[in-house]
């Protein structure tokens, strides 16, 4: 599945009044840049119907503003992340006990997006240092895993966030392409962003970000919502606001199908 | 080709799930089990929530053992007097259960004691069922004749009071082992998600002194009842049952089994139990080696409804 397109029209954005733009929660700006960026896709809302193997999105963006020089020479950069929403997270870490691998240890997170998908132009590594992409929550190494509750041993926090991480990325919830995002003019630019098979449902946000020679610009922050469809979504109501006949139903079903199958098959 | 799971939340190959669960249609037919005791760690292994995948498993068994059962009633080798008394301990064992399940999912230690389970119980029957298939075969070979039941023998089991007298098994037993053993059954059908099958019939044909012909029929019966009830706890509980994962399962299931009873009819029964064994011993060795294997990741990351 392939979701496209939008164009989004740069010179729409300088006619906007400028404290419009600074009363709306959806842009953080560095004032003291007067390039702006923005992105558009072609929906809010990606659906997930019974035969979803994944997605890949396309943002469209652009960057107004720019100036003609710094095109040229590739000093602007565009980081697009897509987060999923926001879930408490326990990290649980198993030893040997009495020969057997079990579940001792564990920490609890702070609700961290459950899916994190990262594009840009550049690895983030030469966009930006590190404390400035960490003041912007920006790559999975920046994700904010901040414990909550009774963390006991503190000396072990950081293997259980390296491990999230880890276990993260290799789901295919956390993942990244460095060179993602790629310009299809002088300012105008696309980003793809791939939504795993196991993308999990509800708001979602694309954070698209400008750099310019390493420097943080501005962000911009469309929502997108990952819903569940059709006979999907009925089903997952039913079981949750019914459950007690959802669970009739699929006892019904059961013996429905067991009695057609001795049927069926009574005469051989 | 893929399709979406509304309940487990994520994406499974259609055919891998069809695969599964006509490959346990088919052993299930073959040997007269509900394959509780195999789809839900085929489930876990393909990465189904350990939630979903119990009480998914505990759906689908309700399909296959109302199949069984039917083909029993018809041959009237099914005793439901002494289903009706397993069942009343069986829902009470599942009442228990479902707590218990609960609990454990709550302390982070479910998957440890679904596989402790899985391991002890699938180990110690496939060990003796194997060895007393072993026994017989060898006996059978030499041209012995073969008994399972060995009647005017009695065990501690036929001194308890409350006695009832089941008419279809030929038996005049007390009602106290018979509950307790369907308690028993019942715990583990909400714990595991399994039948129970395999433990109930050895232990009906053992302990209780059963005659072998009513057992299967009778377990299959009142495995439809607890499997139902539990089915319908865990879907008002944890929200775990996963309809779309269940009746495809069901689907490949039942025919699958319809070629499994053709072969098994043609096999002997030492050879069968010999192969349940074997079948039964092996799922408990995998497991077992799962939990004293150093595992290749340590952590695990639990977010969302159903992870652990």
């Amino acid at each position: 599945m392939r979701t496209a397109i939008f164009m989004f029209v740069g010179s729409l954005f300088a006619s906007l009044p400028a404290a419009a733009q600074l009363a709306d929660p959806t842009v953080t700006i560095n004032e003291k840049f007067s390039e702006r960026i923005d992105i558009g896709i072609s929906t809010n809302e990606i659906a997930i119907t019974s035969d979803f193997s994944g997605a890949d999105i396309t943002v469209f963006g652009a960057i107004d503003r720019a100036d003609e020089l710094l095109l040229a020479t590739f000093a602007y950069d565009i980081v697009v992340a897509l987060e999923g929403p926001r879930q408490s997270t326990t990290v649980r870490r198993k030893e040997r006990v009495a020969g057997i691998w079990m579940n001792r240890h564990s920490i609890r997170f702070e609700p961290i997006p459950a899916s994190y998908s990262l594009s840009s132009t550049r690895p983030l590594a030469d966009i930006a240092n590190l404390m400035e992409l960490a003041a912007h929550d920006i790559g999975i190494n920046n994700v904010r895993l901040v414990p909550t509750g009774v963390v006991g041993d503190g000396s072990r926090l950081t293997e259980f966030r390296e491990a999230l991480r880890r276990i993260k990325q290799s789901d295919g919830l956390y993942q990244r392409a460095p060179t993602g995002v790629q310009f299809i003019s002088k300012s105008l630019f696309r980003a793809s962003v791939r939504l795993p098979a196991n993308i999990p449902v509800g708001p979602h946000k694309v954070r698209a970000v400008l750099y310019k020679n390493s420097q943080f610009v501005m962000e911009k922050v469309i929502p997108l919502r990952v819903v569940k469809t059709g006979l999907e979504q009925f089903i997952y109501n039913f079981a949750h606001a019914n459950s007690l006949a959802y669970g009739l139903v699929a006892v019904l079903l059961a013996m429905l199908t067991g009695w057609l199958g001795s049927l069926i098959f009574r005469k051989n | 080709m893929t399709i979406y799971l509304p309940i487990a939340e994520l994406s499974v190959n259609i055919f891998v799930i069809l695969g599964m669960g006509a490959a346990v249609g088919f052993l299930s037919g073959m040997f007269g089990i509900g394959g509780g005791f195999l789809i839900t760690p085929l489930l876990i292994f393909y990465n189904i929530p350990p939630a979903v995948a119990v009480a998914t498993g505990a759906n689908q068994v309700v399909a296959s053992s109302v199949s069984g059962a039917l083909a029993h009633f018809r041959r009237g080798t099914l005793d439901m007097k002494l289903g009706l008394v397993l069942l009343v301990g069986g829902l009470a064992g599942a009442t228990v259960g479902i707590q218990i399940f609960s609990m454990l999912r709550r302390l982070g230690q479910l998957d440890l004691i679904i596989s402790l389970l899985y391991v002890v119980f699938l180990g110690s029957v496939g060990g003796l069922m194997l060895w007393e298939s072993v026994i017989s075969l060898r006996r059978a070979a030499n041209n012995k004749s073969v008994s399972m039941r060995k009647p005017g023998q009695h065990n501690w089991v036929h001194r308890l009071p409350f006695k009832m007298r089941f008419k279809r098994s030929k038996l005049y037993l007390s009602v106290i082992p018979v509950i307790l053993l369907g308690f028993g059954i019942g715990i583990l059908t909400s714990v595991m998600g399994v039948g129970g099958g395999f433990i109930m019939v050895p232990a009906m044909i053992y302990l209780l002194r059963i005659p072998t012909n009513v057992v299967i029929g009778t377990s299959l019966f009142q495995i439809i009842f607890v499997t139902a009830f539990t089915t319908v706890v865990q879907a008002t509980t944890n929200f775990s049952v996963d309809i779309v994962l269940a009746w495809l399962l069901m689907i490949a299931g039942v025919i699958g089994a319809q070629y499994g009873v053709r072969v098994g009819q043609k096999m002997r029964g030492e050879q069968l139990r010999a192969g349940l064994a074997i079948l039964v011993l092996g799922v408990g060795i995998r497991l077992g080696f799962e939990l004293v294997l150093p595992p290749d990741e340590v952590y695990s990351v639990v977010s969302g409804s159903f992870g652990f």
